[in-house]
């Protein structure tokens, strides 16, 4: 059974074959990286619609009450926020070095990069460890419930980007990253740009509504 | 390993393989068929037992007290217990059935196959959607089964009923907490669903099957597909804040000073309007989940057994798409009574109004459709001029509840459920038998008993008529929704002949459905063997054996060079043109 959900793409065995209609024609591995290219904004769209839910509910329930106390940042977020951004510039470099062939760097820059993304959440883990010794729990307050909730949501999403730049680095290590695992490269680097986006809005829900 | 030369994928042999894990679409989609068939089969049990009560509450029935020792203790049914049947009816029917048979289900096996695709785009995710929302029907149901029972809150969970825990009444424990955690769990599956019909659809269509070759079944799909995936995404996460304000202490939900059983809870200043919001942004396109496949399904059946191109294929696109659109703009009129500000009630009731502009096309475009044609009456057209009389009859409802001052009337009475149920429900249940007998004999190789299918269909037309136009009356009565008992009410006890109606009604229209599982199994192992194209119909199903090969074409690549209705064509050698026949078709 395959062992990632992006390479499971059914692969008609047929040569490409020029286009005739409209029609995008299941065709060789075009339409499956265009598959997964499709699934993946599918999911991320579907990730957007959630944070949007949360987001829409920490706007209204900060606006319809008084009992919102403002939650001072964990210092250690700041750092957190930087080491992701290096892991996404890492993936980046990764990405362009197997352009230009040169495996090794990429197999370099790509490890580094998942590291980075283990070492962000190691950070998260230290950032709620340190609201907990402030006396700060899920149900402290609403802005420390968003923050737990959020963080852990975001957490989860990094936790699932974490497992596909790990297998395509495994793939690597091993000598095993055809031209067919590249696709798995493209959409585990676009997920990971996503959820470090997708921090970057949080950081600035916490700052200017927190 | 992609040889260049065309060869047929070969079929899992094993029994696991090949039926239970399996990741042949054509299977998952008959899986998700019979579990569907399964919930329904609960959810209309519940439902007779609500008719029964309501008209007998003060009835001792000996079993009621074997099922339920505590809910109905000397077998007289318990208001609580009534709620958690009626929860339980709501979230089974709209979930398990609605949501399942007529996307997951139908889509499933007839989508790639449609699209001249071999499989679905991801089939281990398939696979995976399937036995998650398997997963939610167990801990759905295991609700029946723990201390307290399911939960009183009604399929839309409103707080605080459903946020604090067992205090609020037996139900409100675990097993409202199974129930959160059953929605989530199916969240996730249709997720997943979503994902694999969107990207199946963009991507993998065949050669020469432009957007606009598509058969309506495909477009209503796709919109489904996105609704579902907009839409759970949003109820996941109010998921989350319900369970976080049951489990942790937070108040998301749950206002301050709230005394319930003489206790004065802890929460303080959420809103139970905020679960409203998140919940109603999934809760109205989730209504066009339910319908909108039916619509494709019937829009097909029509042309069919019309033998008449489908009136205007594009108004009836731009329609699908608009529904599909204006659904996402429209949750407020569930809350007109909420208190919002007459401004707002005023845009959703607008917005509301203009999603009758796509609803008549559709309906227009049906007529039209019909206009003139050679009308064969199967069952399954039947079925589908059904769906079009329940359509109607539950729209012009709709018409009377996006009014807010009407609204204001009728909000919470029957009015409300005789309308959601012709058009959500029924109508949704007509598009599909319609389905079955339409596509049975691809599915299964076998024919369906027409007589038998026409029998099931006029008494099923006809009894759910009387059992759900009468509520339109009691509503405009002034009979509430959700009571259990309406006998210690002077104006209420007078409707009683009403409901009693209603009841012998329901009875009946149910056990007319043992008439459509015989027609079903019966037909399966022994009803007429099914021709590759019984229905002389165009679309691409109807070009490969009944059922299926393995991999949908025989490892042939299907090029589309005509439209998906191209019935009684002038100049064609017969009154139907299949979409892979060669583009010069007409010349001859």
């Amino acid at each position: 059974m395959p062992s990632s959900i992006t390479s499971d793409i059914i692969k008609p065995p047929s040569p490409p074959r020029g286009g005739g209609g409209g029609g995008g024609g299941s065709d060789g591995w075009g339409a499956s990286r265009r598959a997964s290219m499709t699934g993946l904004m599918v999911l991320l769209a579907a990730t957007t619609m959630a944070f949007a839910a949360f987001t829409s509910a920490f706007v209204v329930r900060r606006g319809i009450s008084n009992d919102w106390v403002a939650l001072p940042l964990p210092r250690i977020v700041w750092a957190n926020t930087a080491v992701l951004l290096a892991s996404s510039l890492l993936l980046e470099l990764a990405r362009h070095s197997l352009k230009s062939g040169r495996r090794s760097a990429f197999n370099r820059y790509w490890t580094a990069g998942t590291v980075l993304g283990a070492l962000f959440l190691l950070g998260q883990a230290l950032a709620w460890r340190e609201l907990n010794t402030a006396g700060i729990f899920v149900a402290t307050n609403p802005s420390s419930s968003f923050f737990y909730l959020l963080t852990a949501a975001h957490g989860l999403h990094i936790l699932g980007g974490l497992t596909a730049l790990a297998y395509v680095d495994v793939q690597a290590l091993r000598l095993r990253l055809g031209p067919g695992k590249r696709t798995a490269v493209d959409v585990s680097a676009m997920f990971w740009h996503f959820v470090d986006g997708l921090w970057l809005f949080l950081m600035v829900l916490f700052l200017v509504w927190g | 390993m992609s040889s260049p030369v065309v060869h047929a994928h070969h079929a899992p042999q094993g029994f696991i393989r090949k039926w239970i894990f399996s990741l042949d679409h054509k299977v998952i989609g008959i899986q998700y068929y019979f579990l569907a068939l399964f919930s329904v089969l609960i959810g209309m049990s519940l439902s007779l037992l609500m008719r029964y009560h309501m008209v007998h509450p003060d009835a001792k029935v000996a079993w009621f007290a074997k099922l339920w020792p505590t809910a109905a203790q000397g077998g007289i049914m318990t208001p609580e217990l009534y709620l958690s049947l009626m929860t339980m009816h709501g979230t089974i029917m709209v979930f398990f059935v609605l949501t399942t048979a007529p996307q997951s289900g139908f889509g499933n096996y007839f989508l790639p196959i449609q699209i001249g695709a071999e499989d679905m785009a991801f089939p281990v995710l398939n696979m995976m959607s399937f036995w998650t929302t398997f997963l939610a029907l167990v801990v759905m149901v295991a609700a029946f089964f723990v201390q307290g029972g399911p939960p009183l809150s009604g399929w839309t969970g409103y707080p605080p009923l459903s946020a604090i825990g067992p205090l609020a009444g037996p139900g409100e424990g675990l097993g409202q907490t199974l129930w959160i955690v059953s929605i989530a769990i199916f969240c996730g599956a249709s997720l997943m669903g979503a994902i694999n019909f969107i990207a199946t659809l963009i991507d993998l269509r065949c050669q020469g099957m432009s957007l606009m070759r598509l058969p309506l079944t495909c477009w209503t799909w796709f919109v489904t597909a996105i609704l579902g995936l907009l839409g759970f995404a949003v109820l996941l996460a109010a998921g989350v804040l319900l369970v976080l304000d049951r489990s942790a202490g937070t108040s998301f939900f749950v206002p301050g000073g709230l005394l319930v059983s003489d206790q004065i809870l802890s929460h303080k200043g959420g809103s139970p309007l905020l679960w409203q919001h998140l919940f109603w942004f999934f809760g109205h396109p989730e209504v066009y989940i339910a319908i909108l496949p039916g619509m494709g399904v019937t829009s097909q059946i029509l042309s069919t057994f019309s033998r008449k191109p489908i009136f205007g294929y594009r108004a009836m696109v731009y329609a699908i798409l608009s529904i599909g659109f204006l659904g996402f703009m429209v949750w407020g009129h569930h809350m007109f009574m909420s208190g919002m500000s007459p401004y707002s009630a005023m845009a959703f009731s607008v917005l509301t109004m203009a999603i009758g502009v796509p609803s008549a096309i559709k309906t227009f475009n049906w007529i039209g459709t019909l206009w003139g044609g050679k009308i064969h009456f199967t069952t399954a057209m039947m079925f589908a001029l059904g769906f079009v009389s329940l359509f109607v009859t539950g729209g012009l409802s709709g018409i009377f509840l996006g009014q807010p001052a009407l609204d204001l009337y009728f909000h919470d009475t029957y009015f409300v459920v005789g309308h959601f149920h012709m058009i959500m429900g029924v109508a949704a249940i007509f598009g599909m038998f319609a389905g079955t007998f339409y596509w049975f004999p691809k599915m299964f190789g076998r024919m369906m008993n027409e007589t038998l299918g026409k029998i099931h269909f006029y008494i099923t037309f006809l009894g759910v008529y009387c059992i759900f136009t009468p509520m339109h009356y009691l509503g405009i009565a002034g009979n509430p929704r959700r009571y259990s008992d309406f006998t210690n009410f002077d104006f209420l006890g007078k409707l009683l002949p009403v409901h009693s109606f209603m009841t012998q009604a329901a009875y009946g229209t149910a056990a007319i459905q043992i008439l459509f599982f015989i027609n079903l199994f019966w037909s399966m192992k022994y009803g007429k063997k099914a021709p590759m194209n019984p229905w002389n119909a165009t679309t691409l199903e109807w070009t490969v054996p009944s059922p299926p090969p393995f991999d949908n074409f025989g490892g042939q690549h299907p090029v589309v060079n005509h439209g998906p209705y191209e019935y009684s064509v002038p100049g064609a050698p017969r009154d139907f043109i299949m979409q892979t026949d060669p583009v010069d078709v007409h010349a001859e």
